[in-house]
């Protein structure tokens, strides 16, 4: 298989209009906001777009935008849906089956716009279910509710083996604070303490408010083409040079390691490959946080760190302004939005850092690389941007 | 047996795990093994997810276990209004595999909650026709 590595480019991306709390729109209006600023971000003519992924209907979508695609794609693996639509569009459009993609996500997570349920979560399909299925049967029936008693279920084991700690953890949340203090559309700014997280209440030991995402409206979406085609637009391009997914199990109490996600292992090491870059070569990091184990967990598992050492790590200040490795630059599902699937945000940052138009942005940024999560740890996939041109 | 309404979760049989539910009803714990890899598994399935085998038995397990990691949660699900906080926990079973329960007979709290202690599984009769293992800690 021939590698993906700057055959595609994003051209255009662009989140709604409003970001927090809509009270007055659906998804699927959210969805078209999102589109069209996209295509506006890169002044496209939308009849040059001929394929669309989302985690919605594309049909529906793409009738609504009076597209007429050649190709779709409905993957649907929770958060991390729309870092594989971007790898699936990528080896789409290598491979001739479209010329130019929509990938578009949107979500009314908070206001609940149009929908029946009385859920406070997003996307039943990955709860435990009052059914048979086997999170149903083997999961639901002991009190799990939502991600937030499902998410973190290895984490104490991991402190066990790893020795990191509770303030440790709240350092995630600490950190990612720092950066959204500057992000005017992130939903918190304040910045907090580590024991002010400590000290925040009790959701799901070991887990504090502040160490859980909260719950947001809004939506994204992005334009992807073929390289040779990509500086015609209104943006520099920003390339994609690597891409992976993996996945591991819709039932988290049945992860092959809880201290450790092997769908992480796998999709970040297959998007290093098909780059030609390793961890000194990032610049900048987003890691899909719904909960702050997981940028512990990410950046294990990715490889920037060793096993044990990322609480550290964080805590140190690494990952904060300043620090070697700038990670959830937005804030991230902690503090800047989580509409219930969050990986549509991360992409965003990594391509205005990228782009160098972020609200709080890094210096120099050059490549970024960006982890998504679906599920409770079910699916993962990871992508690598650079604003480099090919040789 | 309680007489209150059960308004928890209730598990619905499969064809793969009816066997499963039918010996909890009985009060024992039996899961799965390969027959030609010889490998324990959990949740039930009709192949050996190591070697797809279909060549797979039913075997009783010790009810041994240790406390492998939990959360506790303080926003119980509909109907654990009056369990919160409570444990959600994942137990290893001394044969190896891991399943999900709640630990009974102790407070649930960080202090007693201690990762690798000792459990054995108990089962409650929640509701006529409706018995649902779980652990405690076991002094033994």
């Amino acid at each position: 298989m021939e590698s993906l590595r700057y055959k595609t480019a994003i051209v255009g991306a662009s989140e709604t209009t409003e970001l927090g709390n809509i009270p007055d729109k659906t998804p699927f209006q959210l969805h078209v906001d999102a589109s069209v600023n996209a295509i506006k971000d890169c002044g496209i003519d939308k009849k040059e777009i001929d394929g669309i992924a989302t985690t919605m209907n594309p049909v529906a979508l793409a009738h609504y935008l009076g597209i007429t695609p050649k190709w779709i794609d409905n993957t649907q693996v929770g958060g991390t849906s729309f870092l594989i639509h971007v790898r699936h569009a990528a080896a789409a459009i290598a491979s001739g089956l479209c010329d130019t993609v929509l990938v578009s996500m949107a979500e009314s997570g908070k206001s609940r716009v149009g929908q029946s349920s009385n859920s406070n979560f997003s996307d039943s399909s990955l709860e435990g279910l009052r059914d048979s299925s086997f999170p149903g049967q083997f999961e639901s029936i002991y009190g799990v509710y939502g991600p937030t008693t499902q998410f973190g279920l290895g984490v104490l084991r991991y402190m066990k083996e790893t020795g990191t700690t509770h303030e440790q953890l709240a350092s995630v949340a600490v950190a990612q604070r720092k950066w959204s203090n500057k992000v005017p559309r992130a939903m918190y700014r304040d910045l907090i303490t580590i024991e002010d997280v400590l000290e925040s209440r009790m959701i799901c030991y070991p887990f504090h408010l502040l160490e859980c995402c909260l719950v947001s409206d809004g939506g994204g979406a992005l334009i992807i083409t073929r390289s040779n085609r990509a500086n015609n637009f209104a943006k520099d391009p920003v390339y994609i040079l690597g891409t992976g997914e993996s996945a591991e199990t819709p039932i988290v109490s049945q992860m092959y390691d809880m201290t450790s996600s092997t769908a992480f292992k796998i999709s970040s090491k297959k998007a290093f490959e098909e780059s030609g870059l390793n961890q000194s070569n990032i610049d900048h990091l987003m890691i899909y946080d719904a909960f702050a184990h997981l940028p512990i967990y990410g950046l294990e598992d990715l490889g920037f760190v060793s096993r044990g050492e990322a609480g550290a790590f964080i805590e140190q200040g690494n990952t904060s302004p300043g620090g070697s490795l700038p990670m959830n630059t937005n804030g991230g599902g902690l503090s800047y939005t989580h509409t219930g699937m969050y990986g549509m945000f991360a992409i965003q940052e990594s391509i205005r850092q990228v782009r160098g138009e972020a609200s709080n942005q890094v210096p120099n940024v050059e490549v970024s690389f960006c982890q998504g999560v679906g599920g409770m740890f079910m699916a993962a996939a990871s992508l690598i941007f650079t604003n480099s041109p090919p040789d | 047996m309680t007489d209150k309404i059960y308004r928890k979760p209730i598990p619905i049989p499969t064809p793969e795990s009816d066997f499963f539910w039918s010996k909890v009803a009985q009060h024992e714990l039996w899961i799965q093994r390969c027959i030609d890899c010889s490998k324990p598994f959990f949740y039930p399935r009709m192949v050996c997810p190591l070697c797809l085998s279909q060549n797979i038995e039913w075997f009783e397990v010790s009810g041994r276990g240790s406390l492998y990691s939990y959360m506790i949660n303080h926003r119980p699900a509909p109907g654990f209004e009056d369990d919160a906080p409570y444990a959600i926990a994942i137990v290893e079973l001394e044969e190896g595999p891991r399943m999900m329960s709640n630990i009974v007979g102790i407070e649930n709290t960080p202090e007693n909650l201690i990762l690798d202690m000792s459990l054995r599984v108990v089962f409650e009769d929640v509701a006529p026709d409706i018995t649902i293992p779980k652990w405690c800690p076991d002094e033994n």
